[in-house]
This record gives C-alpha cells, structure tokens and sequence, in this order.
C-alpha cells in the first residue's frame, strides 16, 4: 500500500493485507540502498503467521518518494511518524544493516512502540570504509560492487541459494543499480555517523535478537562484542556461512530464529 | 581500494550455485533425481506452498540438480535468475507466455532458428499472437514494425543462415524506447562469446541442447532474466505488475523487485505448462558448462582454420562467416564477438544441389545429421534435407543456395577437419565432371 507522509508517498508491503488494529504488527526495514523485497519471503510468512507485516521502503527507496534521510535518528523519527500514520501503535522491528540501526534508535527512544528488536547483519557502531564511502559519494558503481561482493559470504559468492534459480549476487547488483544517485551514499554515511547505538542498546528494554553471519565481512562478528555487551540479555545467533546478506544466505535459518522473539 | 574482482567466466562455469552436497559431501553436483521432496511438518510445508522459505516441493517446480543449472547459467550471464526448461523451444514459449496473451503481438528477426520461426509464425497465431519479422540488419525495420500491442523484440546473437551479427545495443535502444524488452537467442553463441545482458538485452533464451552441454546427448533450454528492465515503468506488462489471482493476488514486480519475470515464469508457466528439465539432463548440462571456455575456444579455433581453409578452394564460392572481409557484419562482429564468432556458418559449393549431395556423401569424419553445437563436427546439406521441398526461388529467398553446405565446427584436430573436407570436395568435383562428361 502507499500512504502520504510529510508530503511524500510511502510504499508499503503489507502482503496485500490492510492493516488490522486487532493483530500484532511486525515492520520489516531494508538495509542502504536495498528496498522491501529483501523481505519478500519474511513478510509473506509472518503475514500469513496472523501479523500485520508492514516491509517499508525508507524515503527515497524503492518506490517511495522523497530524499533519503540524513541521520539514523531521523529516520527512526520518520518511521514512527509512519506508525502513526498507519495507526500501529506497537510493533516488533526487524532491520537489516542500516534499518537495524533504524530499529534499535526506535526501541531506544520509543520504548513503548516497540515490543521486540530484531538486528540482522549488524553491529553498533558501524563504521564504513572510506574506499565504500568515497565511491558511493561519486555515485561510482565499485560502491555497488564492493558492498556486493563483500556483502556475501566466502561461499556464497558462488551462489547455492536454495531458493531456486535466483543468483542471489546478480539480484543484490540489480537491487542496488536501482537506487538514485546519492541514496547509497546517504544511507552510508548515516550509518557511519550513528555513534549513540551502544548508549541507545543500554536503554532498550523489549527483547533483543541479533541474527549474525559468521563469515560477515561487512559487520564481522567480532565487531558486535561492545553492542552484545550493551543489550540486557540479548538472544544471539550466529549462522554458520553466512555474511552479511542473511535474508538471501540463510532465509530459512533466519525464519527460525525470528520466531524466538516475534 | 577498489572492489575485488568477480569471479571470472571459467571459474563460475564450474562453481557457480553449487556447493558440496550437504547430505553427502559430494563434490560433483548430484542428481536428485526425485519428484518430490519430504516437509518436516505441516507448517514448514505451508511455508512453502506460500514462497516463504527456500526448498523444493515437486520437480516440475523445482528441483536442487537444476537448481545448480538456473544458478550457474544465471552467473554466467550476469542475471538475476534461470529456470532450466525441457528445449530451447520450451524457453522460448515461456518466455512469451508469462510476458503476453491473446492480442499481442511480437517483432522478431526474420533470420531466426526454424524451430522459433514456426512458433511464431504458426502456432502462435492461432493463440492470438502475432509476430512481424524484420530485417535482422536493421533496427529501424524493429522500430518500424512496433505497434501498440507489441510486448516483444526478438532476435538471436547470430542468425539463421546467414551469421547475421544482431546489433543488440542498437536493437535494444529501439525496444526501449517503446518500453519493450529485447529478448535475445544466444545459443550460437553461449556466454564465452557475448553476454548480451551487457549490450542492453533484457531476457536471454539458450538452446543449451547445443554448445552449453556440448556433446550431444540431451535437450535442454535456458531461460534467464537480466533483472534491469522496468516493468512497471513499460506499463504494458499486467502479468508482472498487476495482482495474480491465480497466486492470492501476488503482484510480482512489488515482491520480487528485479526478478519479478523470472519468479513469474516459474510460478505460472512452469508450474501450468510444465515444460520441466529433468534432473538428469540438468547434470549432464551442468558437466558441460564445466568445460565450456576451454571447448569454446577450440572450436572457433578450428572453424578459423576450416573457413580459412574453404575460403581457398575453386569449387567454395562463398564461405559466410563474419570475420572475413567482405561479411557484411565484419565491423559490428569485431565489436560484438571480439572472441569469434561460433562454429556454425554455411558455404556455397559450385554446382548446385547434386554437388552438396555428393560433398556431404563424401564426409567420413563430419556426421551427417541435423544439429549444431557438438563435439563432434556436423555437416548438413540444406536443399537436399532440411529444405528439400524447396525449389531454387525459394531457397534463395531464405538466404540458401542449392549448394549452400552448414558446418558444425567441433573439437578434433583441425587438420583431420581440412582432410576430410578435401574428400568431400574430390567428390563434388567427380559429380560436377560425370555430370558434364554425360552431357
């Protein structure tokens, strides 16, 4: 569905479904420079599990209008705005990279709209290479491809996705040639300048997933121990072969372990 | 610092979408050669009745052997996905039928295979769709035939018999501009040769029958999706944009984003026309790939020294293939296929229809049989089989001589190849001369 929001149309995956007051609402946040259909197969299966699935696509992305947001606070500001203009007063969150970033500001500042945290392919704070940052500010296509091909596992560079026929690191390429110029570049920056993640971990109070791949080259794992540390009692996983695209690595694994706390 | 190199072409022929078994271990890819596939319980089958998780639920569907096949040949033209089909022709009617319906009509190149051409000439018109065919060498014969119910351009990398090089980036700019994709046939010429994705192509069909297996033991076809064209955009394309009802309203393009073709092909065409590959064919395909840099380069390598071969001799008045000068394709060929360009091509024999008979009579080491993209070296003498029924007038009319001979360069030595073509040219020449000796 779309809706308007600040003047801006905001596109919505919602499983075909409208929004029923009476379920439980989970929203699903892209990473930077991807869109909604990272959560096709989440969305679908929590929709058809009795939720309100809402896969947003942020500002700028996919098919929202408008400019990307500068910072992850104003972005967790915007997708609240959005709760309400959708009338949900409560959600859990799922984010992947720069929207579980989204998600923890939200769960930190806006304790009493969310009811669980899920970070996927994530770690706080997130810093961004400066080789990443510089090819993405010049709009150069070797942004797309280092963030594909490190986005992979080792061994994923060479597929074996289980959800046939799909080559997932072709797909990713095509999902980030589709962004605006700039948009990838804002969206890197903003992780890169989020610096209150570990402070903000320390004041959630909703349970806490972080879903992890132990072959992440972008948010390795051992980058995540001052977050871990930061949470009250987080469920961890980490998937074994995965990397930073676990939505495609391991959509199965990931299903699984958003059921713990969904 | 600059992004790692991709993996290059000869690595993901033999790595990409496989990885080793996880039952097993098995290295090679193995060939699950079942139709259906056990669900844990009831929900996870749900899940997978309803695209929710990834997994195999029956073989006309999916199936984890062909699986490695969509994935690799998907990699290897820098697509977003693949699905493996029963024949090329399967690919091609696939292709068309998730994408039209009834009161469409289609622009194709009018040197095509003749198997497409009878799809789309014949059958197809009794379904409602209709196809005009163009001049291969001329986009702005494309644009011109364009109307307001095309959904298609189509063409094939090389054509039929011509070697026609298609001009993709010139046909693809005027496919674009009337928001159509360009669908191209690429079996001629396999991924080593061009990918056509990187020229401005948006589907790909292989006849993976042919060069991709390579050794002439199964049918098989390929269809991929390249991901970049903007379905939504088009607005003409409402199987892709619009809700599914055969699938609870699935709008495909809003789901699955650059792979929306693709994932609709599968859900709809396959699943109701079931035009599947089996799994077996698909191992057999996929050892093929493995090799398919190293036997690519041979056999243009060898058909460089045959037609260089055949351009030498009296009795060859023309020997098509359009690295040689005066192909009318040489320039865009240098372009488009700086690797070469195949291992079919077509030369005329003076003396007509009884000298091709009494040249192909004369092979011993060529086989005698209508295929292309073997190992093996293949020979076929157009007048007298394939075409038969066809007088002169005709023939000429499709780009064929009455002594018009087709190659299939294989793998042998080369010079075993000039050897035995020598032989059946001693034998066209004995015919020639018995001919004038009896008049």
């Amino acid at each position: 569905m779309k809706v308007d929001l600040n003047g801006d149309s905001v596109y919505c995956y919602t499983n075909s479904k409208d929004i029923d007051p009476e379920r439980p609402s989970v929203v699903f946040i892209h990473g930077s420079g991807m869109d909604h259909t990272v959560w096709t197969l989440a969305s679908r299966h929590f929709a058809r599990h009795g939720n309100n699935v809402i896969g947003v696509d942020l500002p700028g992305h996919g098919r929202s209008t408008g400019s990307p947001l500068a910072s992850v606070e104003d972005m967790a500001s915007w997708l609240v705005s959005l709760m309400d203009q959708l009338a949900i007063g409560e959600a859990a969150l799922v984010g992947h990279s720069l929207g579980s970033l989204i998600a923890l500001d939200c769960a930190a500042r806006f304790p009493e709209r969310v009811r669980a945290l899920a970070m996927v392919g994530t770690t706080a704070p997130m810093p961004v290479s400066d080789a990443i940052l510089d090819a993405a500010k010049a709009n150069e296509h070797s942004a797309f491809d280092m963030l594909t091909q490190w986005g992979f596992s080792k061994r994923h560079q060479f597929g074996g996705n289980r959800n046939s026929g799909i080559w997932m690191v072709g797909n990713t390429l095509r999902l980030y040639e589709r962004s605006a110029d700039g948009v990838l570049f804002h969206d890197m920056a903003a992780c890169n300048n989020y610096q209150v993640g570990l402070e903000n971990a320390a004041r959630v109070t909703c349970p806490v997933l972080m879903l992890l791949g132990n072959e992440d080259r972008l948010t390795p794992v051992r980058g995540t121990r001052q977050l871990v540390a930061a949470f009250d009692s987080p469920t961890i996983e980490i998937l074994d072969g995965a990397g930073h695209t676990i939505m495609m690595e391991a959509p199965n694994a990931m299903l699984d372990a958003l059921h713990r706390v969904l | 610092m600059s992004a790692p190199d991709y993996p290059g072409l000869d690595t993901l022929a033999l790595h990409a979408g496989s990885q080793p078994d996880p039952a097993t271990g098995a290295r090679a890819t193995p060939i699950y050669q079942s139709t259906s596939f056990c669900f844990p319980d009831s929900d996870y089958a749900a899940s997978l009745f309803n695209m929710e998780r990834a997994g195999h639920v029956y073989s006309r569907l999916s199936n984890p052997t062909n699986a490695v096949l969509e994935e690799r040949i998907a990699a290897l033209e820098d697509g977003v996905g693949a699905i493996a089909t029963a024949s090329g022709q399967a690919a091609l009617s696939l292709a068309i039928l998730t994408l039209m319906g009834s009161g469409s009509h289609i622009v194709a190149s009018a040197a095509l295979y003749g198997g497409s051409h009878n799809l789309l000439a014949y059958t197809l018109p009794r379904l409602g769709i209709d196809t005009t065919f163009v001049d291969a060498r001329d986009p702005a014969a494309f644009a011109a035939a364009i109307r307001d119910n095309t959904r298609l351009v189509f063409a094939e990398t090389l054509g039929n018999p011509g070697l026609d090089v298609l001009n993709i980036p010139a046909v693809a700019e005027v496919a674009h501009n009337a928001g159509l994709p360009l669908m191209i046939d690429s079996t001629f010429t396999t991924p080593y040769l061009i990918k056509p994705f990187e020229h401005g192509a948006d589907i790909i069909m292989h006849s993976a029958t042919k060069f991709l297996s390579g050794h002439g033991i199964v049918i098989g076809g390929l269809l991929v999706d390249g991901g970049r064209f903007d379905w939504d955009a088009s607005g003409k394309f409402p199987t892709l944009t619009e809700p599914y009802s055969g699938f609870h309203n699935l709008v495909f393009s809003e789901e699955f984003g650059p792979a929306a073709f693709i994932q609709r092909a599968r859900k709809e065409g396959l699943r109701d026309f079931g035009a599947c590959m089996s799994p077996t064919t698909a191992f057999h395909i996929l050892q093929g790939i493995e090799t398919l840099g190293i036997r690519m380069a041979r056999h243009v390598a060898n058909t460089r020294e045959v037609v260089e071969f055949l351009g030498n001799q009296e009795m060859v008045t023309r020997v098509g293939y359009p690295e040689l000068e005066g192909h009318p394709d040489q320039a865009l060929a240098g372009t488009l296929l700086p690797r070469g360009c195949g291992a079919v091509f077509s030369f005329d024999l003076a003396g007509g229809r009884e000298a091709g008979i009494a040249f192909v009579d004369g092979l011993n080491l060529f086989s005698h049989l209508a295929n292309v993209g073997d190992a093996k070296s293949l020979v076929i003498h157009p007048a007298s089989t394939t075409h038969h029924r066809m007088d002169a007038e005709a023939l000429a009319a499709g780009g064929i001589g009455e002594g018009s001979i087709r190659l299939s360069i294989g793998l042998e030595d080369a010079a075993d190849l000039v050897a035995d073509l020598k032989q059946g040219l001693r034998a066209a020449a004995r015919s020639m001369k018995t001919r004038a000796d009896a008049r």
